[in-house]
């Protein structure tokens, strides 16, 4: 055994010896167990991690979170004037006078927390994101499977008449939220799961979600603004038969965010695209890391990250396409870049290709670049002021992230929060 | 209107002379054209009077009816009513024609304290132009420049500069690169916008653009100078004999 895998399981060793175990429903207890002795065997993630070398881990793996005073403004939250069924977490705890009745039609929601014997959800708790912990090993959600106090878990057996919308608030400058959801769409139906908001001084969040054959997902989510937060969340996806998973996520602010997309395709034919814009002024990392599993014939992926970048934010891209032998005709896509508006922030970009069949079209980019001194001076010279033109492109760069969000009337909310902090953050 | 005196300017990078004391007026109501070999510095005088970075003013003055426009921001320098119309106009991928041009004129009419157009009525504007110049509505819709032909860009200039209506125009070789039906529609722009209020500084390398817009001045402009200044003969003597013979007589 080496010395750094040592050192990790000696971090969690104590880590996990300082928490305690939640109360777990019976179904959910083997997946919590197989979880923890994950963790115990991979040790905390460390800084000599290759998979951690942009992003320090220390203050997601530390014991205590670390304090993030909650930001207070008077913008309406995101999404609020959209018609959904709101479930609240405050500080990761559900606050059942802030949400809807979890009833919807076509769709089981329970919370995990409470859940006595559902069985569905047995089959995917712990499991997807087990089989994401290889080639790569991520500790922190497997941390999360044995941990989380709480979650939504939901069953779609066909589609509603609005999406479902998780809402994560901050109020406690100390809080440490572990949530962890499960999301199964039945064959044919479709789902638009949103999520926004800052959740808590520290978060850990994991997605388990299972598109089942012709069904679809569409996730929209727009972390909370909270200068001070800090983030690491893990999706886990796995896609039947020409089934659809859309995924776009807006980041504005946080000290540290870490997103990690995990997607297998299992059946042919099948759609996944992922999608982010995220935007960093001053004291900001924002790391997107993504890992795409074709393992069936005929099936599209697209990412497409963006981010924006001053006063010496930080980003980081990784981004893997993996092609397995029998995955032929894939079409795998990835696009990364960032604007970098000063001499300050920085990007780091590791794209991955790694493809075992032949006939597949993979392609992947990734760039850094400022304004185009060029165009800024033709709007200019056309009477457009310096702030608003810059606003101006970089609205468009970062458009191409947000064209991937379907539904007119959520892209347009989107934008519509982009163009706030642009304004807000001009100098 | 324009009034440039003893205008000097070289590359802020470099140490090189571009502008060597460039005088020049063109008055209210008035077209004067600028010929001269390529890089005498035309398309310089051109940027610094818009405002481009990159360049330092070593002496003289631009004024445009008595504001001196080299102290102000190319932004500023537009609100004032100087138009661009630029040789090798930008592309800007992602940015629509649109809300480019609406953005523009209601940021100039914002900085001259004048009410902003509304869309409805900016849209019916931009139509009825882009009508007259030949340029579909498809075209509006898309980014800035981005896959225009050479031909298609200059004449969106021109939409351009008739949706600012701006007091004094600047067009860098907008006759370059067009064909001779996309020129009559063009100088059929250009003037439409003549009136005793506005002046034009038309660069050009030929004589065909200036027998659509007929100029009242021509100025020789070599090696950052104005070296001779007369009537459209001036021009047709370039076309005719080239710069040799000018040049010899004022060297
Ligand atoms: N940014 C720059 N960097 C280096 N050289 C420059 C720059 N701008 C202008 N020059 C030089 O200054 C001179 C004048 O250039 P300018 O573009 O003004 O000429 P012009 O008269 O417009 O020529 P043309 O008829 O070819 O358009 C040229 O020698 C050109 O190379
Ligand atoms: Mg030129």
């Amino acid at each position: 055994m080496t010395a750094i895998l040592k050192s990790k399981q000696a971090a969690a060793a104590t880590r996990l010896d300082a928490m305690s175990a939640p109360k777990s429903a019976n179904w959910a207890t083997p997946a919590r167990a197989a979880a923890l002795a994950r963790v115990e065997r991979m040790g905390l993630p460390s800084r000599r991690d290759e998979y951690w070398k942009f992003t320090r881990p220390d203050t997601l793996t530390q014991a205590d979170a670390p304090h993030a005073a909650v930001f207070v403004h008077d913008e309406a939250p995101v999404f609020d004037s959209f018609d959904r069924l709101k479930i609240v977490f405050v500080d990761g705890v559900f606050d059942a006078a802030a949400s809807d009745d979890l009833a919807l039609e076509s769709v089981e929601i329970s919370r995990l927390a409470d859940a006595a014997d559902i069985s569905w959800a047995g089959d995917i708790y712990g499991k997807l994101e087990e089989r994401g912990q290889d080639p790569v090993e991520r500790p922190l959600a497997a941390l999360n499977t044995a941990f989380a106090s709480d979650g939504v878990l939901i069953r779609v057996t066909k589609t509603p008449s609005k999406p479902v919308s998780l809402i994560y608030r901050h109020e406690s400058d100390s809080s440490d939220a572990t949530l962890h959801h499960v999301v199964k769409v039945e064959a044919g139906a479709s789902l638009t799961l949103l999520e926004n908001g800052p959740a808590a001084a520290r978060f850990n969040k994991c997605l388990e979600a299972r598109v089942a054959d012709g069904a679809e997902l569409h996730h929209v989510r727009a972390q909370g603004r909270d200068h001070e937060r800090r983030a690491v969340t893990h999706m886990f996806v796995e896609l039947g038969r020409e089934s659809v998973f859309k995924s776009f996520t807006l980041t504005v602010n946080g000290r540290l965010t870490r997103n990690e997309c995990i997607i297998e395709f299992t059946g042919d034919n099948a759609t996944a695209h992922v999608a982010g814009a995220a935007l960093g002024d001053g004291d900001f990392v924002h790391d997107d890391t993504v890992f795409i599993t074709h393992d069936a014939v005929n099936c599209e992926s697209r990412q497409v990250f963006k981010k924006v970048l001053r006063n010496g934010a930080t980003g980081v891209f990784q981004g893997k396409i993996l092609v397995k032998p029998d995955a032929q005709k894939t079409d795998g896509y990835q696009k990364s870049q960032s604007l970098l508006l000063d001499g300050d922030s920085q990007f780091l970009a590791k794209p991955e290709l790694e493809i075992y069949a032949d006939d597949v079209a993979c392609s992947h980019g990734s760039t850094t670049g400022a304004i185009d001194e060029d165009a800024l001076f033709y709007l200019r010279a056309r009477g457009v002021p310096q702030d608003v033109a810059t606003d101006l492109m970089t609205l468009a760069f970062l458009a191409e992230a947000v064209e991937e969000v379907e539904d007119a009337a959520l892209a347009d909310e989107i934008t519509g929060r982009l163009e706030g902090w642009l304004v807000r953050h001009r100098d | 209107m324009l009034e440039i005196r003893d205008l000097r300017v070289k590359l802020e990078e470099e140490d090189k002379q571009i502008l060597k004391g460039v005088n020049l007026t063109v008055e209210a109501g008035k077209v004067h054209a600028i010929m001269g070999p390529n890089g005498s510095g035309k398309s310089t005088l051109s940027y610094v009077l818009s405002g481009k970075e990159g360049y330092e003013v070593t002496g003289g003055s631009a004024t445009l009816d008595g504001d001196d426009l080299l102290e102000l921001e190319p932004e500023e320098r537009a609100a004032l009513g100087l138009f661009l119309a630029f040789q090798y106009p930008v592309e800007i991928p992602g940015v629509g024609n649109m809300t480019f041009l609406r953005t523009a004129v209601n940021a100039q009419r914002k900085a001259r304290g004048e009410e902003e157009m509304s869309s409805t009525e900016f849209l019916k504007v931009i139509r009825a132009k882009a009508k007259e110049l030949k340029i579909d509505a498809e075209m509006l819709k898309r980014p800035v420049n981005v896959g225009f032909s050479g031909g298609e860009k200059k004449r969106n200039e021109i939409l351009q500069m008739a949706m600012l209506e701006p007091r004094m125009c600047v067009l860098d070789e907008t006759d370059s690169g067009l064909d001779v039906d996309a020129m009559k529609l063009v100088a059929d722009g250009v003037n439409a916008l003549r009136n005793e209020g506005r002046g034009f500084l038309v660069i050009t390398h030929y004589q065909r653009l200036l027998d659509h817009i007929k100029p009242d001045v021509v100025h020789i402009m070599a090696d950052g100078r104005i070296v001779k200044s007369g009537g459209p003969e001036l021009a047709l003597e370039v076309e005719n004999n080239g710069y040799a013979d000018i040049l010899a007589e004022v060297a």
